[in-house]
């Protein structure tokens, strides 16, 4: 690990601006730090700074952005409005990581590719200009979605999936104030500049996510991986759906596993609304998410893996 | 903002200070600066389990922490829950279960399996629970899924099990 400066922010005055990198959970930072991938001269070590509480804020909820996963995932009013949210928490990671991991991390987590976390390998995500070894490479993980010439990575987050189909925002400070994002729009799509995870600007920090009200409606989240647990997503669905008189009245659906950041398909989402569940039009809803998925070689998989993976949710969300 | 400031940590409550190079890591200063080699290295990276320590009552991956972020906090390490003449309930049962071959994970799943039991004394849901939002129906699924981020190379899975629940059920201090 290369050596760097550290201190501790004793408030959020601290952090907005810093010149440092910042320092949560470290479960990532320091995983990539021991890889020399990121080489921060600086580090700023935010966790005694506050913002670790969850409260009520109107009808919905603010969740703190160093609340540990843990933590976020055992809260009784998480777990009784918005399960889809403790669940996919849950999904995630192991037991030990999850009480470090911090809200505003998880959603900072870079991606998993293994050229990106290999110095020797081109990779445009940390040297940009460098090349995408993942393509024509080894790219079983990588995305099928939203992909471009200079960048095949996934966001390999499961939190964010289930805050995109809650309809969560996050809350972000930086030294010209405060703004809020749909965490639908947080993080980006590869393009020319997939050095770029997210929208975060240089001297900004995620003070919090906020929850909108909840939803009387089936949650359900789905992670298909390589074992049973403590694995990375190749494949998951977030669902927030409500049935009504036997046609589906509500639907909003988040993916995970195939892109860039979490997937959201508003255009699927309305297929459903108003109609009755059918084998055919799980069908026509998967042949619409994925008109223009593209497979790499090694994850030609996902694109079948991802249609039976929403016809499975959208079966278990619309059974009577 | 205090830049490079010191650390003073409780190691099984023992205060030691911490002014040492600030990219050591907690499992390294547990084991180099103090000796205490009951808690493991495996993987370095949060992938195995074997780093696993108690810190402020949970478990925590010694090695992806530095040790001086860990500034007023209480670690508890295997040393810290038993000693060869006076084992812990969950030692025992490793023990008398066979749930280790080398032994290489066991501190860690000893650790691990005593901070599970707090957790789910505090009704904390798992990816194995039914209704994240119900009471938690304590199975072999349930306390696999608790234990899943301790990994076991001899594969001993199924005697870690038993001793597990053995200690469970008797509710004894882990
Ligand atoms: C073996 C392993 C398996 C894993 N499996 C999964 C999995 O299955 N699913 C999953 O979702 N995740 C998984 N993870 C990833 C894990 O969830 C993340 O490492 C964790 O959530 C990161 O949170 P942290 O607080 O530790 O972040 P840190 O490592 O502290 O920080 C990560 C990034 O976020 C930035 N950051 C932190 N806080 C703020 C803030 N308030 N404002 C702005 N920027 C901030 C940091 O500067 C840094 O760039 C796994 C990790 C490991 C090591
Ligand atoms: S897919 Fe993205 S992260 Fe992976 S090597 Fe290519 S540019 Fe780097
Ligand atoms: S050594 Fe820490 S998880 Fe493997
Ligand atoms: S007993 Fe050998 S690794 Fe578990």
């Amino acid at each position: 690990m290369k050596a760097f400066d550290y201190a501790r922010a004793t408030d959020l005055s601290d952090a907005i601006g810093a010149s440092g990198c910042l320092i949560a959970g470290g479960t990532n930072l320091l995983d990539l730090m021991k890889l020399e991938v990121e080489t921060p001269s600086a580090l700023v070590d935010i966790t005694r700074i506050g913002l670790n509480e969850i409260v009520p804020e109107g009808d919905g909820l603010r969740i703190g952005a160093l609340v540990t996963n843990a933590a976020c995932a055992a809260d009784p009013a998480v777990r009784r409005g918005w399960p889809l949210l403790s669940r996919a928490i849950l999904a995630g990671a192991s037991p030990q990581l999850r009480n470090k991991a911090t809200t505003a991390g998880n959603l900072c987590q870079r991606t998993r590719c293994s050229y990106f976390m290999d110095n020797r390998s081109a990779c445009n995500k940390r040297q940009p200009g460098s090349g995408c070894a993942a393509i024509g490479g080894i790219n079983r993980n990588h995305a099928i979605l939203g992909t471009s010439d200079a960048c095949i990575a996934t966001y390999p987050g499961d939190m964010a999936v289930a805050l995109a189909a809650l309809g969560a925002q996050v809350e972000i400070e930086g030294p010209g104030g405060t703004r809020h994002i749909p965490v639908a729009d947080f993080h980006r799509l590869p393009g020319e500049d997939p050095s770029r995870d997210n929208v975060l600007e240089v001297g900004e920090v995620i003070t919090a996510v906020l929850l909108p009200a909840p939803v009387e409606a089936r949650q359900i989240y789905r992670k298909v991986r390589d074992r049973a647990s403590y694995a990375f997503a190749l494949v998951s669905v977030a669902a927030v759906l409500r049935m009504q008189d036997g046609a589906i009245a509500q639907a909003k659906l988040a993916f995970g596993g195939v892109a860039h950041k979490p997937w959201i398909d508003p255009r699927v989402d309305s297929l459903l609304v108003g109609e009755t569940p059918s084998k055919a039009l799980f069908d026509k809803a998967a042949d619409l998410l994925l008109e223009g998925a593209e497979g790499q070689g090694g994850n030609d998989f996902k694109i079948p893996l991802a249609r039976r993976t929403l016809a499975a949710v959208l079966a278990e969300a619309t059974a009577e | 903002m205090a830049q490079s400031p010191a650390a003073r940590i409780a190691v099984n409550g023992v205060t030691y200070e911490f002014d040492g190079d600030v990219r050591r890591s907690l499992l390294d200063f547990l084991r180099r600066d103090l000796g205490l080699t009951g808690t493991k290295k495996g993987c370095d990276h949060g992938q195995c389990g074997a780093c696993t320590v108690m810190v402020n009552g949970r478990r925590i991956n010694s090695c992806l922490s530095l040790a001086v972020m860990h500034d007023g906090d209480e670690v508890t390490t295997i040393e810290g829950l038993g000693a060869a003449d006076n084992l812990s309930a969950l030692q025992k049962a490793f023990v008398s279960h066979d749930g280790f071959q080398c032994g290489y994970c066991t501190p860690g799943q000893i650790c691990s399996a005593a901070a599970m039991m707090e957790e789910i004394r505090e009704g904390w849901p798992s990816f194995a629970s039914e209704d994240v939002a119900g009471r938690v129906h304590l199975d072999d699924e349930e306390i696999r899924e608790r234990m899943s981020g301790n990994l076991c190379r001899c594969g001993a899975y199924a005697n870690i099990l038993t001793a597990i629940k053995e200690v469970m059920e008797s509710g004894a201090k882990p």
